[in-house]
């Protein structure tokens, strides 16, 4: 810090601040050096003692296991690449579902925290308190082992309205079937979302010229929705035929079959991260102080253009970072499905690595990819902190 | 008496049971729906949740095991040296209050309080006389405390310092296979014991590698502080279990082969690896919040930069982040759940055997509520605690 005294010739070199830090430098990362080597030859012993080596060539052979849930084809012939990108995606599903679900019920939760209405104010305040305390591990075991496999057998299946069968063997739900005339549609969908997104930017370079953005988002959704509903009703046969769930034999069948693992995580995982994000939510919101919503409304906007403009705009700023760090929390935890069951990413790697014995290879992969979508992850957020950023004069 | 009715409020302001339920439960007609409704929806999840309790849940599991649960496998005839480790803790728990806290009511009701109320779980009366003795080694410790004899800080503090080797070497054993104290193996380590001792030594150990490496993230050493971010960034952005697996499978290849690694002391490395890098990120919230100005106070007065860093910047950033630490601590305690997974019988570890009992089948709702139900006492009693003694403190005031 103080370099400015070292000037002279008469400081010794080994007082030198400059040098001493120079020195230090080469000795930490020769310590570091040191060790890492250390580490990794005695892993290359190791490894020799079993007859391994590293590398990644093991991923192309033959997995010999099977997944219970898998997004894309899959068998047990496949490769363990393949096994492992079933995993992936199984992941980013559980993620994305847990993600918008947790994202409604905590907004719930948040505006619930901030009712006038005593009653609703306090359960809200006593499910924070509840799952707060609450060891997450214990909570996705519960309700696996104490909810999901404790539910009927599916000749005494429970049904609720809407034909969804909760049975222990999973819960069935309605669900589309894809006719004929889907691929046409998908077209007809992949069109709209050009149209969306080119009446956004048109909309937005017009908010920018005039000074008065419109509702750019509400215009996208319903050009999108109008496309997608138009669509549907101009082809000759509707592009999904609504299949019920039934019952057949000792199992279920139609539908949509959702297994008691992949319910018992996404439950699980949507109220944990609500509590959290409803904690988000009430802070941003009460972080945008009277005197601006007194000020929007002296200026003449009415309640809703009060929100959207004022309030909304100011209490973003403050959410967003927080929830997208419980966003990645929650990604980062579906890794617990390998306590249930449910074939995420580190569930299956843990299956290679014992089918395998590419402890180091896997791991490393793992880490790699929970390290990629953080990274992504913090990408985004400083661009959009850059973004939004407050113009100071 | 002619005051007090001379400065009652209004009629219209008065307290009445119904203006009160108008103004906070039915002042405008959606909100009166949802009062009714949520009204509707406590008494269905109440009447729901105490039927189960005290008609449904056959509790007998949890009696019948509690020693498990508590304890694991540890032989019941040793049990007597863990009483002497919590007792040192009643002790020094008592002695830092009446030191640092002597005001503090709630610390000290929870001395006395907390131990009563767990003798009311169905122990054994000789458990319960023993756990009654938790209050009076805290008492005792809290009366030798207000005595303020000269030096006791310093004992304290050395006392909290060697808590944790003298627990582990008694619950270890030092004389061989007979003897007095034999040596127990940690296979057998479990139940809330090893919980508790992942938690302690988990925050013991990260404690000063995350404040190193905060240190070594602001450090204006480029190496040192890219090496730093590096470890920081790259466990942040893993789950914990991969760490938890890491450990429990790379570490015994990344040592010498004539070095073995017990699976617990594994589990305690992922943990203290993970931790520390949670921990850097917040000792470096409170450094940053550290004025310039002390820096440049200190280099005036002829501190150097180990110095500065040691004396003035460092009680005062720890100080900053002390209610942010017990939280990433508790958080701690509940994430060391993680270590089942990995095959160690910790609280919830002990579950799945206690409920592979042919006797105990099918009881999962139980055992896991039972659990649940342990880890959120002591996580809310700990977060309760932290905030009665920042108020205290005056933590985050000057």
């Amino acid at each position: 810090m103080n370099r400015e005294t070292t000037t002279g010739t008469s400081v010794p070199f080994y007082r030198d601040e400059r040098i001493l830090q120079v020195l230090g430098q080469i000795a930490f990362v020769l310590g570091v050096f040191l060790f890492g080597y250390f580490i990794f030859h005695n892993m290359l012993v190791g490894l020799q003692k079993q007859g391994m080596t590293l590398g990644v060539s093991f991923l192309k052979g033959t997995s010999g296991f099977d997944i219970g849930e898998t997004l894309v084809e899959y068998s047990r012939n496949a490769t363990y690449l393949r096994a492992y990108l079933v995993g992936l995606l199984n992941t980013l599903l559980l993620s994305a579902l847990g993600i918008v679900f947790a994202t409604v019920f905590g907004v719930i939760l948040g505006v619930a925290r901030l009712s006038t209405n005593l009653l609703i104010n306090r359960l809200a305040a006593f499910y924070l308190e509840v799952i707060r305390n609450l060891s997450l591990l214990v909570f996705l075991i519960f309700w696996y082992l104490g909810v999901f496999l404790k539910l009927p057998r599916v000749k005494q299946a429970i049904i609720w309205p809407g034909s969804i069968f909760l049975t222990n063997r999973g819960v069935g739900i309605p669900w589309g079937v894809p006719s004929g005339t889907f691929p046409t549609y998908r077209w007809i969908l992949f069109l709209g979302l050009i149209l969306t997104v080119g009446l956004g930017l048109v909309l937005n370079a017009r908010g920018k010229r005039t000074g008065r953005p419109p509702m750019t988002l509400l215009w996208m959704l319903v050009t999108f929705f109008a496309v997608a509903v138009v669509g549907w009703l101009i082809l000759p046969e509707s592009p999904l035929m609504l299949e019920l769930p039934y019952v057949k034999g000792l199992n279920l069948a139609g539908g949509k079959i959702l297994s008691p693992e992949f319910m018992a995580l996404l439950s699980g995982l949507v109220l944990y991260t609500a509590a959290f994000i409803g904690e988000v939510v009430r802070a941003g919101i009460q972080s945008v102080s009277r005197g601006q919503i007194e000020a929007a409304r002296a200026l003449g906007l009415n309640g809703f253009q009060t929100m959207r403009l004022v309030v909304f705009p100011q209490a973003l700023r403050v959410i967003i970072p927080p929830l997208t760090s419980q966003y990645l929390n929650l990604t980062k935890n579906s890794s617990l499905a390998v306590a249930v069951g449910f074939p995420d990413v580190f569930y299956v790697s843990n299956t290679i690595i014992n089918q395998s014995g590419r402890a180091v290879e896997m791991i490393t992969l793992v880490m790699l990819t929970y390290l990629t979508f953080s990274l992504v992850t913090s990408f985004f957020m400083n661009w959009y902190n850059q973004k939004i950023k407050l113009v100071e004069r | 008496m002619s005051q007090a009715t001379d400065s009652l409020p209004p009629l219209t302001e008065r307290f009445t049971v119904l203006g009160w339920l108008r103004k906070n439960l039915f002042n405008t007609w959606p909100n009166s729906l949802l009062s009714v409704l949520a009204i509707l929806f406590v008494y269905w999840a109440g009447k729901g949740l105490l039927t189960w309790i005290f008609t449904v849940a056959e509790w007998n599991v949890v009696a019948v095991n509690l020693r498990l649960f508590m304890i694991g496998q540890y032989p019941a005839d040793q049990a007597w040296r863990l009483w002497i480790g919590m007792y040192f803790l009643a002790f020094l728990i008592g002695n830092s209050l009446a030191i640092w806290a002597p005001h503090s009511r709630a610390w000290t009701i929870s001395l006395f309080v907390l131990p009563i109320l767990l003798a009311i779980l169905p122990f054994s009366p000789i458990v319960r006389l023993e756990i009654l003795g938790f209050s009076l080694l805290g008492a005792i410790g809290w009366f030798l405390g207000r005595s303020q004899l000269s030096g006791l800080r310093r004992i304290v503090v050395i006392g909290w310092i060697i808590f944790l080797p003298v627990f582990v070497l008694l619950i270890h054993g030092l004389t061989g296979e007979n003897g007095s104290m034999p040596v127990v193996r940690t296979n057998v380590w479990g139940g809330l014991l090893l919980t508790f001792l992942l938690t302690v030594s988990g925050i013991f150990f990260s404690f000063p590698l995350g404040v190193l490496l905060a240190l070594g993230r602001r450090s204006n050493l480029p190496i040192v502080r890219w090496f730093s971010i590096g470890y920081i960034e790259l466990v942040r952005g893993v789950p914990l279990i991969t760490i938890l697996f890491m450990a429990q499978l790379m570490l015994p290849l990344f040592l010498p082969a004539n070095i073995t690694v017990d699976r617990v002391l594994r589990a305690m490395v992922g943990i203290i690896m993970f931790s520390a890098a949670y921990l850097a990120e917040n000792v470096r919230g409170g450094l940053q919040a550290i004025p310039k100005g002390q820096f440049e106070a200190a280099h005036a007065l002829g501190f150097g930069g180990a110095q500065t860093m040691l004396f003035i910047i460092l009680p005062q950033a720890l100080r900053l982040v002390i209610p942010i630490l017990v939280g990433q601590f508790i958080s701690l305690f509940k994430d060391t759940s993680l270590v089942a997974i990995v095959g160690l019988f910790d609280l919830l570890g002990i579950a799945k055997t206690v409920l592979a009992q042919p006797e105990f089948l099918g009881l999962q709702r139980e055992v896991y509520a039972f659990i649940s139900l342990i880890y959120w006492i002591l996580s809310y009693v700990m977060s309760y605690l932290s905030q009665r003694l920042e108020v205290t403190l005056g933590v985050g005031q000057r």
